[in-house]
């Protein structure tokens, strides 16, 4: 009988900060070897809901919360985390908490040793016992098999890649015998998608052992490929509880935000093969870390909207970088059939091109400044504008008043919310932070924008929003875009063509009308030259 | 109340406390027989004497270069200007104007390879900065005993060459911005209002650079390089040219000190005047990469306030000449609170 009763079921669970109320009234059941999955849009309360789980102490200091938590059918209130391990639940965060000196091992057992007594210990005390070294090895192992994936578990987490230290986080949290339910959060970010395909798979492995689990992603997808039901929170409520196979990505995301998310918008229809090439590469070659760039030869044609896709580490984001000067790099570029001096900021910007980093917080905004300055800076230093000439020009005077101005007028146009001109960028959400980066770039008025991952960490509402910016931006002012995305189904939405880098090359250049198979086999490099569409080498 | 916390968030509780405790010696003074004049003069003449020299740390904050700990450096370019303004038989008002125009040619090129120095050692300049300072201090210790300066009023008098420890400036250009328009009430109150402008002017230059393009470039490369960069701005440059305003502050700093003090101290002199400033401006609110004009008046106030008023309140409080130990304790305690207030804001 004990199948009948769910594993963990939250009621009525209603928690507020300060006054504000994040979640209402939230209830959710998970049963033995269910895989929940739980969406929502940053900011729907899915993080504080976790964090009331596993009695994290913001929850205790901010008031605690209303509604019941229980386990087995027996009600629970954890003071802190220790208590909610103790009690069989585990998280694994989208950061890692891993000890980088140490091996899997030691990382997997930390503070769950297996210790023996020896002669010291006798005299010492229990400090001093001996660890049992392939013990704790064989049962490292044997969690690791579980996951499905070959770990070494000796080796040192600092000399892992990243999908990998994933990976040895959840084998850390299902060793424990006691563990009921398992809580990720965003397990798959950092993933590669063959890793994350693994990791989904060790999913289903886990839940069948009677584990249940609490998955939150923002890749619908997956949600849809691994989970039996799914949750969708908005705005602190559950707005639907579906099975997954009752659904599809469409209802997920449009719940998600409340409106219908126009996916799969016409690209733009104006786009012309015959336009004249504004900017050439070639050969470019871009010393990017982890993104190297080889040899790239492209033509970007007047107007368009160009997508560059490919998977990670591929070399798609060394090529704005590249160009723009942030990286060393080599080969020519030609704006206006003007070669462009490579390795200089300053030279890009002033021959009429913009760049939306990927960096968005490293490279792209003022995070300690107003948003009036971060929206004006690029244009006032690289192209003399909110500037006022004082003694014959010796004197460049900021206009503070010109800057609040087009500083308002950007807010307005693209619906920044934020609480003026004032704030400071680093209390912006990460969508509105995007439209700021946009915005920036979008007053030095270039010929080329180059966008790096707009919509990198930014919920689904926010990256309609954001996408529809740049296609507006294009449309009235006829500003060529170059657009570099992971998200292959994005630069489809917007794009006129679309290259695919794979190993620092283009594998080759397709109508975003080509379908899913094409783009996928040109990422993994599986077509050769001739056989396909490339028009970029020669 | 809604107003009062809105006060407290803007001033900061450190410096709410310190002002308090400003105002309670300023209270307390009268009942322990120290006169109320005196002390308000001292406090004016001694924010006079040191704001330049912390509205100096200012540039080099504000593009991320860290706390100035090597002011001596500026000190030493102000040192070098007043001897030889002196060695020139320059005085009065051309005397004061000579040593500023004097050092401000030895400010810019030791702050422009103090700038290019600081530019390798990115992100631990202020450990660099401080043996910068020191070493400085140190190699001059030699140099003003081996320079050729000829003075008699400058030189050992019984070796006949190298400069004495302490110079005086009886006679060159002692208090000639502090009697400038100085306002005199009763015997014991005295406003230096030339000093006053002088230092005002000074903040008025730092505010208004910070108004201007390049000035604007600086702040965004101190609160985010890649930024900047990004931006087209070459971001070496600016932290040079943010250092060599930097020492230039130090170097006019502390001429307006000398001319106040009466005294060109050589030698060890410079050795110890970075921590004060250092402490005002922290005391004043400033982080480690954010300062602006108001943190380094407002610190200044406090800080020399402080120092002025609790040893002469103490000392006639207990009725014993502690005063030293007192100033030591109060200024050193100061400077070890300023620093426990370092503050690095994250990205």
């Amino acid at each position: 009988m004990n199948e009948q009763q769910p594993l963990l079921r939250m009621r009525d669970i209603t928690k507020e900060y300060f006054g504000n109320r994040v979640l209402a009234n939230v209830s959710l059941d998970v049963n033995r070897g269910e895989i929940l999955g739980l969406v929502g849009e940053n900011g729907a309360g899915k993080s504080t809901l976790m964090n009331i789980l596993f009695g994290m102490s913001v929850i205790a200091q901010t008031g605690g919360y209303a509604g019941k938590v229980s386990i087995d059918g027996e009600v629970v209130n954890f003071e802190n985390p220790f208590d909610a391990l103790k009690a069989g639940i585990g998280m694994v965060h989208q950061e890692f908490s891993l000890i980088p000196g140490f091996t899997a091992t030691e990382n997997i057992l930390l503070n769950g040793e297996i210790l023996h007594d020896n002669i010291v210990t006798k005299i010492f005390g229990p400090r001093l016992k001996t660890l049992d070294l392939p013990e704790m090895r064989a049962i490292a192992a044997k969690s690791i098999d579980l996951l499905g994936v070959e770990i070494n578990p000796d080796t040192l987490v600092a000399e892992m890649p990243v999908g990998h230290k994933q990976f040895t986080e959840l084998a850390r949290e299902i060793h424990r015998p006691e563990m009921k339910v398992l809580v990720l959060d965003e397990p798959t970010a950092v993933l590669t998608e063959s890793e994350a395909q693994v990791l989904l798979t060790s999913l289903r492995t886990l839940a069948a052992t009677g584990i249940a689990i609490i998955f939150i992603t923002h890749r619908l997808q997956e949600i849809l490929d691994v989970c039996d039901r799914i949750v969708i929170l908005r705005d602190g409520q559950v707005v639907k509880e579906v099975a997954a196979s009752d659904t599809d990505i469409g209802q997920v995301a449009e719940l998600m935000v409340g409106r219908s998310v126009s996916a799969n918008s016409a690209a733009t229809s104006d786009y012309n093969e015959n336009t004249e090439t504004i900017l050439s590469l070639d050969h470019l070659w871009v010393d990017m870390p982890g993104e190297t760039v080889r040899d790239v030869t492209l033509a970007i044609h007047k107007g368009e909207i160009f997508g560059i896709g490919g998977l990670a580490g591929q070399g798609k984001l060394g090529i704005p970088n590249g160009i723009m000067g942030l990286y060393a790099a080599g080969g020519t570029v030609t704006l206006h059939g003007k070669p462009i001096h490579l390795n200089d900021p300053a030279a890009a910007l002033a021959a009429g091109m913009a760049f939306v980093s990927e960096d968005r917080r490293g490279v792209g905004l003022l995070l300690e400044e107003a948003l009036d300055w971060n929206i004006a800076f690029t244009a006032m230093q690289s192209q003399n504008k909110f500037l006022q000439p004082l003694l014959g020009g010796l004197i460049q005077w900021r206009d503070d008043k010109a800057i609040q101005k087009v500083a308002q007028e950007y807010i307005k146009a693209l619906d920044i919310k934020c609480t003026g001109t004032d704030q400071r960028a680093q209390e912006l959400s990460g969508g509105n932070q995007q439209k700021i980066c946009l915005a920036k770039a979008f007053v030095v008025q270039p010929d080329v924008l180059f966008v790096s991952e707009p919509t990198r960490g930014i919920d689904v509402g926010a990256k309609a929003l954001v996408l529809e910016a740049l296609r507006t931006y294009n449309h009235k002012n006829g500003t060529t875009i170059i657009m570099v995305s992971s998200e292959l189904e994005e630069l489809r939405s917007i794009c006129d063509r679309i290259a695919i880098v794979d190993e620092g090359r283009i594998a080759g250049i397709l109508p975003p009308s080509a379908t899913a198979k094409e783009f996928g086999l040109l990422m993994i490099g599986k077509l050769t030259k001739e056989g396909t569409t490339v028009n970029s080498h020669e | 109340m809604n107003r009062i916390r809105r006060f407290v968030d803007k001033a900061g509780w450190p410096r709410i406390i310190i002002g308090l405790l400003l105002l309670s010696l300023f209270i307390a003074a009268p009942s322990v027989g120290v006169r109320v004049d005196q002390s308000i003069t001292d406090t004016i003449v001694r924010f006079g004497m040191n704001g330049i020299l912390v509205l100096g740390m200012i540039p080099m904050v504000q593009t991320g270069c860290g706390l100035n700990f090597g002011l001596p450096l500026g000190i030493i370019a102000g040192l070098l200007g007043a001897t030889i303004s002196i060695e020139l038989g320059l005085t009065g008002v051309a005397g004061f104007a000579g040593a500023i125009g004097l050092a401000a040619p030895f400010a810019l090129l030791l702050g422009w390879g103090y700038g290019k120095l600081l530019n390798r050692v990115k992100g631990d300049e202020m450990m660099i900065a401080t043996y910068v300072g020191f070493s400085s201090v140190s190699f001059m210790c030699m140099m003003w005993m081996l320079l050729p300066y000829r003075s008699p009023k400058m030189i050992w008098g019984y070796g006949g060459s190298g400069l004495r420890t302490t110079i005086s400036l009886e006679g060159f250009w002692i208090h000639i911005l502090d009697n400038f328009l100085a306002i005199r009430i009763g015997r014991n109150f005295m406003f230096p209002t030339g000093m006053i402008l002088f230092v005002a002017f000074m903040a008025w230059i730092m505010w208004a650079f910070f108004h201007t393009k390049t000035g604007t470039a600086m702040t965004a490369v101190g609160s985010n390089p890649d930024y900047a960069r990004a931006a087209g701005i070459n971001v070496d440059k600016m932290r040079t040219i943010s250092v060599i305003m930097s020492t230039l502050y130090g170097a006019l700093g502390i001429l307006v000190y000398q001319q106040s003090f009466g005294f060109i101290q050589l030698y060890n002199g410079p050795f110890f005047m970075a921590l004060p400033a250092v402490a005002a401006i922290l005391i004043g609110g400033a982080s480690v990469n954010k300062a602006n004009i108001t943190n380094a008046v407002i610190g200044t106030i406090l800080f020399q306030g402080i120092l002025t008023m609790t040893p002469s309140v103490i000392n006639s409080a207990i009725q014993s000449d502690l005063s030293e130990v007192v100033r030591i304790i109060v200024s050193d305690g100061m400077i070890v609170y300023a620093l426990t207030r370092v503050t690095r804001k994250s990205r």
